[in-house]
């Protein structure tokens, strides 16, 4: 089990991360979408297989955002201290780090559903 | 889109009304509370009820857009199309049949059943032009090389204004068009005998087509089959000259005849001041009375 979880380090990566996810899916979802109807692949698969397949990228984009969402709350102490973590010290630059990550984690999930919510109710492809 | 707009409207109203109750609730006794219950308040009030009413909110929207934008090909039989192409400074109008082949063609008015789903096709002819009746509903773009699709419903009868939305050159502002909502009954009565009769005044038709306007304008029963211009079919009939310019009336006809560029500048139809004014004047009272 230990394996699976990625040791505390201290890098601003982490902060980045679950925006990365949001934005990369935001460009997988438009572009795929968009290309498809383009090109019009009838023969090869219908709409309904690329909702199914943007489906599947928006859950491994919401596990990855989910993923990092925890480890930013381990690195922030599972909430055992409260903000605003202003002392010119390392843990404290490590807890308002952590929770920086945690709200962006947040912000970052919401959008994410929001981009995938038309994925439930558009149609087709328009001429 | 009136439903969709009160459904917002009543959400914001509901929401501020909140907001500002809990300001007043804040405001009006001095209460002191934990830093867990402000928190909580922040975690609460401020991200998961936004999160969750957007959602809710953004969800409806988009459920209504396939009605608010529907598609050509998979959409009822019974759909009405007109397609309607923008020009520097008119609208080239044509109704369609069920695939999409024109019945005839008209300009700068177009006329709608009530009750019934009108799907227009928006394209243009030289450079951007928005079509929007405001009445209506949402503007569209009419953009060289695509064809825009827009969905209208008229709920009651009478006649709206038109208007081109997207700066277009000189005469911009004088791009406008007649919408006439009518009942289905008269509106297919319309569709179905829209043939004219070419006039009765067989000296007016001469000097019209002596003069060359029919290199340009078409009226329909007529030799006279120009695609350059407007349509000029029941002409007589129509809520203005010049697309939206001036009044229809015989004065105004020969006026635009005589100096279309005075009246509208940077309209591309050449000027007639060197025809006797008797001419034009004829010309004119044979296009007022084109029914």
């Amino acid at each position: 089990m230990k394996s699976f979880i990625p040791r505390e380090i201290e890098t601003l990566w982490t902060l980045f991360t679950a925006p990365v996810v949001w934005a990369l899916h935001f460009v997988i979802c438009y572009a795929a979408v968009a290309i498809f109807c383009a090109k019009r692949l009838p023969a090869s698969f219908d709409f309904d297989t690329m909702r199914i397949a943007l489906f599947v990228v928006t859950l491994a984009a919401l596990a990855m955002i989910v993923l990092a969402a925890w480890l930013a709350w381990r690195q922030w102490g599972f909430g055992a201290d409260d903000p605003p973590h202003d002392e010119p010290t390392k843990d404290s630059r490590a807890l308002f780090q952590g929770f920086a990550t945690l709200l962006l984690s947040g912000l970052s999930f919401m959008a994410v559903v929001y981009a995938a919510i038309p994925l439930i109710f558009i149609a087709e492809c328009q001429p | 889109m009136a439903t969709l707009f009160f459904i917002m409207l009543i959400g914001a109203a509901l929401i501020w009304a909140g907001v500002v109750g809990l300001l007043f609730y804040a405001a009006r006794k001095r209460r002191t509370y934990s830093e867990q219950v402000a928190g909580k308040v922040i975690l609460w009030g401020g991200a998961l009820f936004p999160a969750v009413v957007l959602a809710a909110l953004l969800s409806y929207a988009v459920w209504l857009m396939p009605n608010v934008r529907p598609w050509f090909g998979t959409d009822d039989p019974g759909l009405r199309r007109i397609e309607v192409t923008g020009e520097q400074f008119w609208w080239r109008v044509r109704y369609l049949d069920q695939d999409g082949a024109a019945l005839f063609e008209t300009a700068n008015e177009i006329r709608l059943p009530v009750g019934e789903r009108v799907t227009f096709s928006l394209t243009t002819a030289d450079v951007i032009h928005s079509f929007w009746i405001p009445v209506l509903g949402g503007k569209m773009d009419m953009i060289p090389g695509r064809t825009n699709r827009l969905s209208l419903l008229a709920e009651k009868p009478g006649t709206y204004r038109g208007v081109c939305a997207e700066f277009c050159g000189t005469s911009h502002t004088m791009m406008a068009f007649t919408v006439e909502a009518m009942d289905p009954p008269a509106y297919d009565a319309w569709l179905a005998t829209r043939q004219s009769t070419g006039g009765q005044d067989a000296e007016g038709h001469a000097l019209f087509m002596k003069n060359g306007c029919s290199a340009c304008h078409t009226i329909a029963g007529t030799d006279a089959h120009g695609v350059i211009g407007p349509d000029l079919t029941a002409f007589g009939t129509r809520g203005s000259v010049g697309a939206g310019s001036l009044g229809n009336t015989a004065d105004n006809i020969a006026r635009f005849i005589r100096e279309p560029a005075k009246v509208k500048p940077g309209a591309l139809m050449p000027h007639y001041a060197m025809l006797p004014v008797a001419e034009t004047d004829r010309i004119a009272g044979y296009l007022k009375g084109l029914q």
